[in-house]
């Protein structure tokens, strides 16, 4: 494919994120930040909240998992989150968030287990779909576009 | 704990002192960015620098209150460097919160005059209100657009030293934390370990220009604003007198 198609399939992909709330105009933000000084600054500031998201879920994980649940703990987790998803534009992912931190007030496990299962969901489904618009960038720099 | 310094004033370009300062270097005002979140530093960095900022971003209040020589027994270094003409701050970060911050930042009367903006994702009005009342500028949500860092701007460039100004009907009556002279010594600020800073800029401040004031929420304003300004924006120069408006 040569880089005009390239382009017009990226700006069809990307519509469609939008369209599905994948993302939000948070998003648009971000790459309005980007320019010939700064043309990694999406791709590292995504990368940022890939790590930043693994190690959250991970800590979700462990903090519900205990005899014990500490919901202050896990309402922290949670709110982190909800913020560098909203930093981000991962609106999904952020509205699980708000779900969560409402069980967490009601000290409800159960509600609670059930929306990390969630979070692992909408987080597996944007990081997928926001490299797969990285990898299509990145294809349109190497057919000259 | 007082310190003099950690607070720039702004060089007039074309200054007829003598002192050789690009245009540039002159007119970029110095931001001090505290946010724990990696992700909201990164981007709120950016953001700034968009907007010809020089960014030091940090992660707690600790490390704040560090840079801007506060916690240190230092005596104040006669040189201009890292001189802060604004600190933004996200108000949820553990240990020392934003709000906590800001207390520190108006305790001191070194550092009072310097503009404190909160960030939070949470739009709760008591901790609005608390966070106006105790001396913030503007209270902004997140996440922070460009529109709210050109607000920033405005704050910036009118100098420090403002007359009291009209509030919004966010502002509970502002409690001023001392009866100190409001006018400020010029030695810089105790320079920290390294940071994410660039050198800074200097120079005096333009005392002449009035602060203006709007409303940051959709809310109709107390008072009616006599200056022109964005209808986004809020502004508080707490160094009036108590109670006057």
């Amino acid at each position: 494919m040569d880089a005009l198609q390239l382009k017009r399939q990226l700006i069809t992909f990307t519509e469609l994120l939008f369209r599905e709330g994948f993302l939000d105009e948070q998003f648009h933000q971000l790459q309005q930040l980007q320019d010939e000084k700064n043309p990694n600054f999406v791709v590292e500031v995504v990368s940022l909240f890939f790590e930043d998201s693994e190690r959250l879920l991970n800590e979700l994980a462990k903090a519900l998992d205990q005899q014990n649940v500490d919901y202050k703990k896990v309402d922290a987790h949670v709110h982190q989150l909800k913020g560098s998803s909203s930093s981000i534009g991962a609106q999904r992912v952020q509205r699980v968030c708000i779900v969560f931190r409402n069980y967490c007030n009601e000290k409800n496990v159960e509600g609670c287990l059930k929306c990390l299962q969630q979070l692992k969901h909408e987080y597996a489904i944007v990081k997928t779909k926001l490299e797969a618009l990285f990898s299509l960038e990145q294809q349109i720099l190497a057919a000259g576009g | 704990m007082a310190r003099n310094g950690g607070f720039s004033r702004r060089r007039r370009s074309g200054s007829a002192d003598g002192f050789d300062l690009s245009p540039t270097d002159s007119e970029e005002a110095h931001v001090l960015a505290v946010d724990d979140s990696l992700v909201d530093r990164k981007f709120i960095e950016r953001l700034l620098k968009t907007s010809s900022c020089k960014v030091t971003a940090v992660d707690s209040g600790m490390r704040a209150l560090q840079f801007l020589g506060l916690d240190e027994e230092k005596s104040p270094v006669d040189f201009d460097s890292l001189k802060v003409d604004l600190i933004i701050t996200d108000y949820c970060m553990p240990g020392m919160t934003g709000y906590e911050l800001l207390k520190k930042i108006k305790e001191c009367s070194a550092l009072r005059e310097i503009p404190v903006v909160i960030m939070s994702s949470e739009n709760v009005v008591a901790r609005i209100d608390r966070c106006l009342e105790e001396g913030a500028e503007d209270f902004i949500m997140k996440p922070v657009k460009p529109s709210d860092v050109r607000r920033l701007k405005d704050y910036m460039a009118r100098g420090f030293r403002g007359e009291s100004c009209e509030r919004n009907n966010h502002k509970r009556k502002l409690h001023d934390h001392s009866s100190d002279h409001l006018f400020q010594s010029s030695s810089p600020s105790v320079s920290p370990a390294s940071w994410s800073s660039t050198s800074l800029t200097s120079g005096s401040a333009d005392p002449s220009s009035p602060p203006s004031v709007s409303s940051s929420q959709p809310q109709s304003p107390l008072i009616a604003s006599s200056a022109p300004s964005s209808p986004s924006s809020l502004e508080i120069w707490n160094h009036r007198p108590d109670g006057s408006e």
